[in-house]
């Protein structure tokens, strides 16, 4: 278990109090996104589908790397890693 | 015998002389020709492919032209008598292979060897860009090829307005406007393209006053259009360079598809209140680079996509996104550098901080990985509330 730091969109961050970023306890990517939508059921629904996966439109950074190719939710933390999680903005 | 005549005769002793036929089979075969003669002389024709340096310069600058002096260098004048000094100068300079043109152009020509004549900035091109003139990374063949560049620009807005006006400073030789929005004075606040004097006018043609104010010597086509699956093609074909600076999800998912058919590389930027990503799109050789689709496969349905509504934005946001876009946009034009491809720059203007996060290409994307061109549809506008 160590520390996780998640940096949330803009887009997002009205589902956490407004914060940019939160840190969190946690050994997988997986669990880290679950104690972050914990008592957050509109932002779990936005970022999972209803099978527990993550929905299409929203990638999850490990450091660079997206997640689903570094083992997906179950891809482990290393101490004082980073996860940037991402969907499209629209805005020009 | 003349000092000159003298010095001559001990040059000829000692810089082979080629005959110019020989010389254009050598630079074929690697050798860098180098036109020594002055800009007014080569304004009327030089050898084609040659590196035009007159002799004033040509210590000062052979050396950001040919790093390796090991590589076979070939010097013409008009008869060959300068280019005999000037090869002795670069021989002391350290090159090892230096000859010198018999019968410099003159010669060149008689033999019918293959000329050209270089497009030539007048004066006040000279005047007006000379800070990347003197520039080894552009120079005077960086400025013709951003001249002879052609970018559409897709949106005349937030984004829209910093790279359009960074791009005509720089003589981007045609831009091309895209955009059907009226100028309302809500968008002033950052859309520095646009001006109270101009409100209610198309933003296409404020926009083109605009930037022909700064540099009336460049193209600008005003397309008073919202981009469609059904005219998409035949607004963006025929560019260099594409920028999107679109406000809408579905513009730029089309975009990127049809960008991916016409083998145009996408700069990309977005932007939201106090956030900005940028990146390069598609343009290189296949599966080299990703595509918009790369990194998101499909937009969100409407219950989770962005709200419609008009997002707030920091002022200043978009110049920070799109001057970057600008420069990228320079790069790909120029060939220069690491474009911004394969990554995606995260700016986050609370905390002053840019990430970086890898784009690889998505060997199962729907877009560009196959081999059949993208299937171009509009998608319909997703909203979320």
């Amino acid at each position: 278990m160590t520390d996780v730091t998640i940096r949330m969109p803009t887009p997002l961050r009205g589902f956490i109090g407004g914060l940019d970023q939160v840190t969190v306890p946690a050994s997988t990517v997986g669990e880290a996104l679950a104690v972050l939508t914990a008592g957050r059921e509109p932002l779990r629904d936005r970022l999972f589908t209803s099978d527990g996966e993550l929905r299409r439109f929203v990638n999850v950074y490990l450091g660079r790397d997206d997640v689903r190719r570094i083992g997906g939710l179950e891809a482990a933390l290393p101490a004082g890693a980073t996860l940037t999680v991402m969907v499209a903005l629209a805005g020009g | 015998m003349s000092l000159k005549d003298r010095r001559l005769a001990e040059l000829r002793s000692r810089i082979p002389e080629i005959p110019a036929a020989a010389a254009h089979a050598r630079q074929r075969e690697g050798s860098l020709l180098v036109d020594v003669r002055e800009d007014e002389e080569t304004a009327a024709g030089s050898p084609a492919g040659a590196l035009r340096l007159p002799r004033g310069f040509l210590e000062l600058r052979i050396e950001d032209k040919a790093p390796d002096t090991a590589r076979p260098i070939l010097l013409i004048c008009a008869g060959g008598t300068r280019s005999l000094f000037a090869a002795e100068d670069l021989k002391r300079l350290g090159y090892q292979d230096v000859g010198s043109v018999e019968g410099g152009f003159s010669a060149w020509k008689a033999a019918g060897l293959p000329v050209e004549v270089p497009p030539a900035l007048d004066a006040s091109q000279r005047e007006r860009y000379r800070r990347h003139l003197t520039m080894p990374e552009v120079g005077e063949r960086g400025q013709h090829r951003l001249l002879q560049s052609r970018v559409a620009l897709i949106g005349a807005g937030g984004l829209g307005s910093p790279v359009a006006m960074y791009l005509a400073a720089a003589g981007v030789g045609r831009l091309t406007l895209i955009d059907d929005d009226r100028v309302e004075r809500s968008n002033l606040q950052r859309q520095i393209l646009h001006a109270e004097s101009r409100l209610g006018q198309r933003k296409v043609e404020s926009g083109r006053t605009a930037l022909l104010d700064l540099n009336p010597t460049i193209e600008v086509v005003a397309q008073d259009a919202r981009i469609e699956a059904a005219n998409v093609l035949d607004l963006l074909g025929g560019h260099d360079v594409v920028v999107d600076g679109s406000d809408n999800l579905p513009t730029r998912y089309l975009v990127n598809d049809a960008c991916l058919r016409l083998g145009v590389p996408v700069v990309y930027g977005a932007i939201f209140r106090f956030e900005g990503q940028v990146s390069v799109f598609g343009g290189g050789p296949a599966a080299q680079r990703p595509c918009y689709r790369c990194l998101f496969p499909e937009p969100p349905p409407a219950e989770y996509a962005p709200s419609c509504a008009e997002a707030g934005v920091l002022g200043v946001l978009p110049g920070v996104i799109g001057t970057i876009m600008a420069a990228e946009t320079v790069k790909l034009l120029l060939g220069l550098g690491q474009p911004l491809a394969g990554r995606l720059l995260l700016y986050d203007g609370l905390r002053g901080e840019f990430n970086e996060i890898a784009v690889p290409v998505d060997p199962d994307c729907a877009s560009c990985s196959g081999r059949a061109g993208p299937e171009l549809r509009d998608l319909a506008a997703v909203c979320g509330a």
